[in-house]
């Protein structure tokens, strides 16, 4: 048996592996990224142009902190938030703006993260969950949530939660039939929705500051 | 998702440059039906014009009428002094469509264009003739409980999905558009195409032409106004069938009515002939079943929809009657 002349070792490994990446990534890259990239990539500039060009810069205030981010335009706010941000409260369900899992505040309006490109947030401020308490001290929402056992499996919670601040807010729970209008857009699978309309209205009439 | 160059002009003439000069180029606004329909494959634009930086989501009283931009939310639209008192019917069409988050999102003039949600026109693995010309039509003869009754053809069967277009027909809206040969006004009506040869095309929109605002103009249906909007949950689901309705009465006698169906045509489709039929009547049940049956007259169901050929003048004469007593 001959000897090989490139042992291998986990060193080597991850060299040929990296390159590997790299020319398969650089495949992709053609086969995905526009004319204008291609181009460029084939006319010998390196990847680093086709990297600014596929990134765009982005400034986001998020749960009071500001952030500079590099995103690709096809980044939702939903995977923004979730795979660079990792801030995973922020649940996807359906990806497709039919469930609500994925609801969180802009400027304080609530609103789909998951059909938004990032990109186009450019300068706003984000509110998900992980923003809603004061430390330790939960949201009256979130306190009204536990108290009435407003879910079962909790996947729609931080949805729900975030919409119902914003159903609060905007003035629309003035009845359990408003509430449950304006909650709509929050599917539960579990069918928690007595107690959710429940929390709601006591944090309606309960006077605290939501 | 496909990869995408964006750009986010704050001129509408550049917006207009960008789309106009690329046939892969598309507005983004809201993007609540551009981006599922991207997720899914459906459209694979090349390059997409964010116009959320244009100044284009103004409401504001013109002389002869109300002028909303075409970036104002529905959920501004929906709550806005103005529309509530002169046009409340527009805003009870909004409010019956999508949930809070989506309305939030939504803009005036992306609801106008979002595309029909024909399950096989989302399907990549079935014909399509609206998606991709000239491979067919799969609700033609597959489940088609969802499909039009008025102004199909046999390259498509499918409705357009706006609760909110269902009013701006009936209120006799004009849209504005700017775009590379300069600005025009369409007449609502004349906004939405029906299928006939070509589906693939839903408006009479030129390329690279945008929607900048609607006209309302000032009229009397401030008070006996309905939206009636029948679908499978009480909530968030797409018409089966919707009645927009606007009645101007005077000692029980209709002196004018504006009448339109959703969910049941590839455009919003206004009742002229049912409007007419109305005039001079008491309002009365009776007087509503009568304009209901001209409202009918050319009606064609398939397989699986002929329940709306009496659910939509139901629908009507319901939406009609509460507008009576509102």
């Amino acid at each position: 048996m001959a000897t090989n002349p490139e042992p291998d070792t986990p060193a080597n490994h991850d060299e040929a592996r990296r390159s590997f990446l790299k020319q398969s990534s650089l495949l992709t890259a053609f086969a995905l990224v526009p004319g204008s990239v291609v181009t460029a990539a084939a006319e010998g500039l390196d990847e680093k142009v086709a990297a600014a060009f596929e990134k765009i810069p982005l400034s986001l205030k998020i749960n009071g902190t500001k952030h500079k981010l590099s995103v690709e335009p096809r980044t939702t706010l939903l995977d923004l938030l979730r795979e660079q941000l990792h801030l995973t409260g922020t649940k996807k369900g359906c990806d497709y703006g039919q469930c609500g899992a994925c609801t969180v505040h802009v400027d304080g309006q609530r609103v789909n993260s998951c059909l938004s490109f990032a990109v186009m947030h450019d300068g706003q401020e984000i509110t998900t969950i992980e923003g809603l308490a004061d430390g330790d001290k939960l949201h009256p929402m979130q306190e009204a949530f536990v108290k009435h056992d407003g879910f079962q499996c909790g996947y729609c919670t931080p949805g729900q939660i975030m919409s119902a601040v914003a159903c609060v807010r905007e003035g629309h729970a003035g009845s359990e039939g408003e509430i449950r209008e304006y909650m709509s857009g929050n599917i539960c699978r579990c069918g928690a929705y007595t107690n959710i309309v429940a929390a709601i209205q006591e944090v309606k009439t309960g006077g605290q500051k939501v | 998702m496909n990869q995408f160059q964006y750009v986010r002009p704050t001129k509408p003439q550049a917006a207009i440059d960008a789309v106009a000069k690329d046939a892969n180029a598309k507005f983004i606004a809201g993007g609540t039906n551009l981006v599922d329909l991207m997720k899914r494959g459906v459209m694979t634009p090349q390059k997409l014009v964010d116009i959320n930086r244009l100044p284009l989501a103004k409401i504001e009283t013109m002389g002869a009428g109300l002028r909303i931009g075409a970036l104002a939310l529905n959920s501004a639209v929906a709550d806005d002094k103005h529309v509530r008192a002169q046009h409340p019917l527009l805003a009870l069409a909004l409010n019956a469509g999508a949930s809070p988050q989506l309305r939030n999102m939504a803009t005036v003039g992306g609801n106008m264009l979002q595309r029909t949600r024909c399950s096989y026109f989302y399907d990549l693995s079935m014909p399509c003739n609206k998606r991709e010309p000239g491979t067919g039509c799969a609700a033609l003869e597959g489940v088609n409980r969802m499909h039009a009754i008025f102004g199909a053809s046999e390259q498509c069967i499918a409705v357009h999905p706006s609760d909110m277009s269902v009013a701006l027909v009936a209120l006799d809206a004009t849209v504005l558009v700017s775009g590379p040969k300069g600005d025009r006004r369409i007449a609502f009506a004349d906004l939405h195409r029906l299928p006939g040869t070509t589906p693939q095309r839903d408006t009479n929109l030129e390329p690279g032409e945008l929607i900048t605002a609607v006209d309302l103009p000032t009229n009397a249906f401030t008070r006996h106004v309905h939206y009636q909007k029948v679908r499978e949950r009480a909530s968030y689901a797409f018409a089966l069938v919707s009645a927009a309705v606007a009645l101007d009465i005077e000692n029980n006698t209709i002196k004018a009515a504006r009448l339109a169906l959703g969910g049941v045509a590839h455009k919003p489709w206004r009742l002229a002939a049912a409007e007419q039929a109305l005039i001079g009547k008491p309002a009365t049940e009776d007087s509503f079943r009568q304009a209901a049956a001209v409202a009918m007259q050319g009606a064609k169901a398939f397989k699986y929809n002929a329940y709306k050929l009496k659910l939509a003048p139901n629908a009507l004469v319901q939406a009609l009657k509460t507008a009576a007593a509102a």
